[in-house]
């Protein structure tokens, strides 16, 4: 529609509906133009970027799924002169990938803690699930026990805690064993906790304390730790696995989780100590801490393997993989303390104020104020120096414990099974199962970031 | 402001005890904690020396001077089998660094490429940065390392074949073969210009910063410095008749002759952990750009600068204030990752020194403390230099 004047003028009334942008600006070939190729440099980099993919990319699809062979029964199916990757060799050993030499009719039992592990982990992973104080102690304190009876079959051999070390209580009780339970042991435990109660208790009662308090708690620590051993200690009728038939990825996930769980309360205390105003305990922590973060993890699991055992009694000769156990949680907990300090000292100084206004102690208010939100704070922070762990675990092979790495490594040298893709095939397999581990998990802890970031800057 | 004024209590409480005083307490908690750990330090040093002496280990650094008795496949300074363990413990310490110098050297300008190259408005660049990262970041070093070595570097061809880049570099299974060079007479002249060719680029550029800040002009400093540092031992070379030659490699028989050999040990260490540890650098220096606020950018271009001079005037400089303390950090992750030498058999300071050292003398105390002790100064070195750094160019705020 338009006015046409007698004079000649037109004037539009209405606007024109605008013509679509040009062809080459919109669409595929404009977004083409304006990211790949807006100039003479991009374009080359564009080039020799797609360049690079189709020589990376192509190959590595045909060498893991076109060409490979998926049935065999030896070398001979892999030895054809185009063959891809060989993964009737991966399934061959794939048991032993996974469990090491764990005896074939025992590996329901590190299946179970495998099903276990995870029936407990992904409820404590989704924030909004509820239960999650039960969830972690079952994940922190309970699971590790059960894991650790299943795994090597518990049914500990105790012999004397204290008296009877010097032979004076057999002689009353005699040796009586119920369902592998040395009641001597116990009857010595029990004997201990009630002369250490009593000691405690009437010390601090003298000095002008709660003595009665200062009695209960410590009779709950007893209690508590003698319901750890006796679990130990009960006999299941699992027969013993001992732990240097255990391997693979087994030990992979036993390592990285053994130092997750105990390097947690250990660096909880690093980082409260390092925070404190005790100029002792602080220079303590501080040393600790500076110490394990400043060595390599393999002189840390040299010191375990030649040097801790020097350390120890005559005759206490720890196990290998318990050693290097040691090793790791020390570790460990030192790169944990300074996480977790990090979330100390990201908390406002108003919820210390405030919790002492309250009138809590140093303890109800650590537990009921501070650590909750440091913790949730820093849940990305734990959840990557999981990560960094669950690499390192790797290490383990060079101290002669065969884990996931370690157990490929030695599958190459399986005679049945040399052939020219071999070696290619176990390090995709590997690499792929170490890949979705790690990335599985730094997925989570962006996600985690994300979540718990409640301010809206951005 | 109110009159109320608070008086202090006077004395304690009757019903209170001592053990409830915040100083009491804080003295004996730290007190029982000091005697746990002499305690524990105690226990060690007892048991130590009844296991040493029951399993007649010697004890103290005397070893050091024994004949070590093993070969080391690569050595920077004169060794041989005759040699002291403390030899050994030098040429080891000097493999470690040669490691952490080229690794820390490689993963720099990986680490910077990819970096940016996350940030890049090219699609197919982004890409295949974010993948470099995700992946290397996502696999364990030790897995890298020995991928390298097996399944790369025990690929190449035999020597016979190898792979010849302009004929003077060799790759095969062997490692690496470069032209090794020779210094002849006058070399010490060379390195004598060289070195006062860097000292006046050194001087030059504080001139050149001086004079900048007081009128503003600016001095082509990059241009002349590099002239300076290429002419002035060209210079002393030609003077001297180029004592500094090349010995080139020749394939004799079955293997290389001159030259000089690269193990493949040292190859794959150093590029899988400069790889790995590149991917890391890269995050840093993504975050670090993007911790540069878009409004700087925006107050350059206004000003009217150009694309490249708001790069490297404005968004650099305050790039590297984020970007170096974590870098220097990652440094630190390389050269204690190159530990992981003993996976493939590459004699850096742990696998000579507690590794073979160690079986040999079984003196394991003192061999772990003095490895352990290396790191740990390397370590504390670097975070004392870090802290100093962190201090000058930390925002001074009104």
């Amino acid at each position: 529609m338009s006015l046409t004047f007698d004079d000649g003028t037109f004037i539009r009334t209405e606007m024109v509906a605008p013509m679509p942008p040009p062809r080459r600006q919109v669409g595929v070939i404009g977004w083409m133009r304006e990211n790949l190729f807006s100039s003479i440099p991009n374009t080359i980099l564009t080039l020799v970027g797609l360049g690079l993919v189709l020589l990376i990319v192509p190959p590595l699809i045909r060498f893991m799924f076109i060409d490979a062979i998926w049935t065999g029964q030896n070398r001979e199916a892999c030895l054809g002169p185009e063959a891809g990757a060989c993964w009737p060799f991966i399934k061959a050993k794939f048991g032993q990938l996974i469990y090491g030499f764990y005896p074939i009719d025992q590996r329901w039992r590190p299946d179970v803690v495998f099903a276990t592990g995870a029936i407990l982990l992904v409820p404590l992973l989704v924030l909004s699930w509820p239960f999650k104080r039960l969830n972690a102690f079952l994940f922190f304190v309970i699971y590790p026990i059960v894991a650790f009876i299943l795994l090597t079959g518990g049914n500990i051999n105790l012999q004397a805690f204290l008296f009877e070390h010097f032979g004076l209580l057999h002689s009353v009780f005699g040796h009586v064993h119920v369902a592998g339970v040395n009641l001597v042991f116990w009857a010595d435990y029990v004997l201990t906790a009630l002369i250490v109660v009593a000691a405690i208790g009437g010390v601090i009662g003298l000095i002008g304390g709660d003595g009665r308090a200062a009695a209960r708690s410590t009779m709950w620590v007893f209690f508590a730790f003698g319901l750890l051993v006796v679990a130990w200690d009960i006999d299941f009728g699992l027969p013993y696995v001992e732990t240097r038939q255990w391997g693979g990825l087994l030990v992979t996930l036993v390592i990285a989780v053994t130092g997750i769980v105990a390097s947690l309360p250990l660096g909880i205390l690093l980082a409260l100590g390092r925070r404190s105003q005790m100029p002792v305990v602080r220079l303590l922590s501080v040393v600790f801490i500076e110490f394990w973060r400043g060595v390599p993890l393999i002189t840390v699991l040299f010191f375990a393997t030649y040097m801790l055992p020097l350390f120890l009694p005559q005759g206490s000769n720890p196990d290998g993989l318990l050693r290097a156990l040691v090793g790791v949680a020390l570790f460990s907990a030192a790169y944990m303390a300074e996480v977790i300090r990090g979330g100390l000292q990201a908390i406002p100084k108003g919820q210390y104020e405030g919790a002492m206004a309250m009138g809590l102690t140093w303890s109800q208010m650590m537990r009921l104020i501070i650590l909750p939100q440091a913790l949730t704070l820093v849940i990305p922070g734990i959840v990557n120096s999981f990560i960094s762990l669950f690499k390192d675990t790797t290490l383990v092979l060079i101290v002669s414990i065969f884990d996931f790495l370690g157990q490929l490594r030695a599958s190459f040298t399986d005679p049945n099974w040399a052939s020219p893709v071999t070696l290619y095939t176990g390090f995709a397999f590997a690499g792929v199962v170490y890949f979705l581990f790690c990335f599985g998990m730094s997925r989570y802890s962006l996600f985690v970031e994300r979540r718990l970031n409640t301010s809206h800057r951005h | 402001m109110s009159d109320l004024v608070l008086e202090p209590v006077q004395g304690r409480s009757k019903s209170a005890s001592f053990i409830n005083d915040p100083n009491v307490r804080s003295i004996g908690l730290q007190l029982i904690a000091l005697i746990l750990v002499v305690l524990l330090g105690w226990m060690f040093v007892e048991n130590a020396r009844d296991n040493l002496a029951a399993q007649k280990i010697a004890t103290g650094f005397g070893f050091l001077d024994n004949t070590a008795g093993f070969g080391i496949s690569q050595t920077l300074i004169p060794y041989s089998e005759t040699s002291t363990y403390g030899r050994a413990f030098v040429v080891g310490l000097l493999n470690t660094i040669l490691v952490a110098v080229v690794g820390i050297f490689l993963a720099t300008i990986i680490g910077f490429l990819v970096g940016i190259g996350r940030l890049s408005k090219n699609f197919v660049v982004r890409l295949i940065s974010t993948t470099y990262v995700e992946v290397l970041r996502n696999l364990p070093p030790l897995f890298q390392i020995l991928f390298w070595y097996l399944a790369v570097l025990s690929a190449m061809p035999s020597p016979r074949q190898s792979i010849s880049i302009f004929g003077e570099v060799f790759i095969s299974n062997r490692g690496l073969i470069i032209p090794r060079p020779l210094f002849g007479e006058g070399t010490g002249l060379v390195l004598w210009a060289f070195g006062a060719a860097l000292l006046a680029v050194i001087l030059i550029g504080y001139w050149a910063r001086g004079r900048q800040e007081e009128t503003g002009r600016r001095f082509p400093m990059l241009w002349v410095g590099l002239g300076i540092l290429v002419l002035v031992p060209l210079a002393a070379m030609i003077f001297t008749g180029f004592p500094i030659t090349f010995e080139r490699p020749e394939l004799k028989g079955f293997n290389f002759a001159g030259g000089l050999r690269v193990i493949p040990e040292f190859v794959a260490l150093t590029v899988a952990l400069a790889t790995y540890t590149a991917a890391f650098i890269a995050e840093n220096v993504r975050s670090g750009i993007m911790a540069v606020s878009h409004g700087q950018t925006e107050a350059a271009h206004s000003l009217g600068l150009r694309n490249s001079q708001t790069l490297r005037l404005v968004v650099i400089p305050q790039a590297m204030r984020v970007i170096i303390p974590p870098l220097t950090n990652q440094y630190l992750n390389l050269t204690k990752n190159s530990s992981l030498a003993v996976g493939i058999g590459y004699p850096d300071l742990v696998a000579v020194f507690a590794g073979t050292s160690l079986n040999q003398t079984g003196q394991a105390i003192e061999i772990i403390a003095i490895t352990m002790g290396v790191y740990l100064v390397l370590s504390i070195l670097t975070s004392f230099v870090m802290n100093a750094y962190n201090k000058r160019i930390a925002l001074v705020e009104r």
